[in-house]
């Protein structure tokens, strides 16, 4: 856990009047599992997406990989990048959505073969054997070939992320995959996420599973109003939580 | 109270009911307004048909050379009309949903402009606009507008631009539609605008323009008829000019009439076909399949 592959530094970012990051700092290593956690309106979404640039930051530094989020630094100015620069930069971050955001005029496979063969320029052989491999190792092996909409809920989000999985993310960023989910379809995408952690994927887990965060996560941030409250062994935050905001987060989700 | 009293009086039969027959609600009012209906729509045959129409005169012309000459001709500037329709629709679709606010102006000019002059008057403009503009061209290259400017290409730009408005309106509403997530998704794997554009936006987003497209290609058909005024020979000025010959005035407007309602269904049955096919992923979502399956499986 040395090079870290996020990092973010005094992050802000406002939407209109709200200011929903006040400068959020924290490092993301590689092969580590850091989990996110806070109330809604806490910004911890919002962070999630300006890592994957869904969202532009007002102030101050977001690098992933040494490479400067967004920007591009001339003559000792901030140049904002173009959307294929920007696309470019996306290339090697996965991220899974709550509502899952499958294409449904596509089927599962269609879904998963999509950014290879677009954004990777792999050719279709190709791209279907390893999108056919992704969709067994999820395990949907019976349902390549069908439709979203034929899917429940936590298919679904095993579809989302095995195709966030076929572009080869260094880095899968989870903004509340499991919040959308009806309670016993929770248990197979979480199995997923644990497998994918276990084979030493860097990942960024928006969520409010207390028990994953527990066993699967290396780090947990709690954030509260834009900023970083508290951050430590997953262990040790939920056990002793230092931070009286935290301390009242969790006496509501754990009851 | 009485209530009370009477569920006590018929003692309930617990357990025995179950297995009775059971008689469906009759629905006499049905039959009744379906003999009303039937016999209104017996009179109005019976009237056509004693009427002082030659039916043999239609059946002649309906195959007539100079008929399906015209027929041809309404199907040829339909066809191109709606073609220039989609192309310019698109495009003032997308400049009215730009960033850029010069652009999105003039988009909202465009189509206040043309939908708000009716077509008749607008063809007639295109067709005189060598009033206007003698020559056209550009620099050294110059021609007559009156050579240009036929019937047809009058007819083309009057109806086409005209529908445009229209599209243009169909197709935003379309995109408009297509939940912000997808886009996201797109987004997140790394898709470059055009890529979200073609691969992702517009297939959902004809979903929701075709229904409405259909109807707009049906009304181009019968506007087209409007192009007569502009001696473009469709098949309403062709049915006209045998009439003035031999005064079969409505066995000729009963053929045109015929025509059109058959391309309207061959339209429909095309419309059909397009839309099961940019509906993949959607139908199964619809209760129908499902309730044919179990009827199925019933019987």
């Amino acid at each position: 856990m040395s090079e870290a592959v996020v990092r973010a530094i005094s992050v802000e970012k406002s939407f209109g009047s709200v200011h929903v990051l006040r400068g959020v700092s924290l490092d993301v290593h590689q092969g580590e599992v850091l989990c996110v956690m806070g109330p809604s309106g806490s910004g911890k979404s919002t962070l999630l997406r300006c890592i994957n640039q869904l969202e532009r930051i007002d102030g101050g530094e977001l690098w992933v990989r040494d490479e400067l989020v967004g920007y591009r630094m001339r003559n000792g100015k901030l140049h904002e990048l173009t959307e294929k620069q920007i696309a470019r930069q996306r290339r090697g971050i996965g991220m899974v959505f709550q509502r899952f955001n499958l294409f449904p005029h596509m089927t599962a496979l269609g879904n998963v073969i999509e950014g290879p063969m677009r954004a990777l320029g792999q050719n279709k052989s190709e791209a279907v054997a390893a999108a056919r491999a992704l969709l067994d190792r999820v395990g949907l092996a019976d349902k390549h070939d069908a439709y979203p909409a034929q899917l429940s809920g936590g298919q679904q989000q095993r579809v989302a992320i095995a195709r966030a999985l076929a572009m080869r993310p260094y880095l899968m960023l989870f903004d509340e995959p499991t919040s959308a989910l009806d309670p016993e379809l929770v248990g197979e995408v979480l199995d997923v996420m644990k497998t994918l952690a276990a084979d030493g994927m860097t990942m960024v887990v928006v969520t409010h599973e207390v028990g994953f965060a527990r066993e699967v996560g290396d780090t947990l941030v709690f954030m509260d109003e834009g900023i970083v409250v508290e951050s430590g062994k997953p262990a040790d935050v939920l056990t002793a939580p230092q931070h009286p905001r935290t301390r009242e987060f969790l006496s509501r989700v754990l009851g | 109270m009485t209530s009370t009293e009477r569920i006590t009086a018929t003692a309930p039969a617990y357990g025995e009911v179950g297995s009775l027959t059971r008689v469906p609600l009759r629905h006499y009012g049905r039959w009744v307004s379906a003999v009303v209906v039937l016999a209104l729509v017996a009179l109005l045959v019976r009237a056509f048909a004693q009427g002082s129409i030659e039916w043999s005169v239609v059946g002649r012309y309906l195959t007539a050379g100079a008929i399906l000459h015209g027929l041809l001709n309404t199907v040829i500037i339909t066809l191109c009309s709606m073609a220039l329709a989609i192309v310019l629709g698109v495009v003032v679709a997308v400049m009215r949903m730009s960033a850029n606010p010069v652009t999105r102006t003039v988009a909202f000019g465009y189509i206040w402009l043309f939908r708000g002059i009716p077509v008749l008057l607008q063809l007639l403009i295109w067709y005189n606009l060598a009033l206007v503009f003698p020559t056209i061209g550009f620099g050294d290259f110059q021609w007559r507008t009156i050579d240009v400017m036929t019937p047809f290409m009058a007819a083309l730009l009057g109806l086409g631009i005209n529908m445009s408005a229209y599209t243009a309106e169909l197709v935003r509403a379309g995109i408009v539609s297509v939940d912000k997530g997808q886009i996201e998704a797109a987004q997140a794997l790394s898709l470059t605008p055009g890529q979200i554009r073609r691969r992702v936006v517009l297939p959902q987003a004809m979903r929701v323009i075709l229904p409405p497209l259909g109807n707009e290609f049906i009304s181009t058909l019968k506007m087209s008829s409007l192009a007569a005024v502009i001696t473009y020979g469709e098949i309403l000025e062709t049915a006209e000019f045998i009439y003035y010959a031999n005064n079969r005035v409505i066995e000729l407007l009963i053929v045109a009439a015929v025509w059109y309602l058959v391309v309207v269904s061959v339209l429909s049955v095309v419309q059909h076909f397009v839309e099961r096919r940019f509906g993949r992923g959607f139908q199964h979502l619809g209760t129908r399949r499902t309730s044919r399956r179990v009827k199925g499986g019933a019987a």
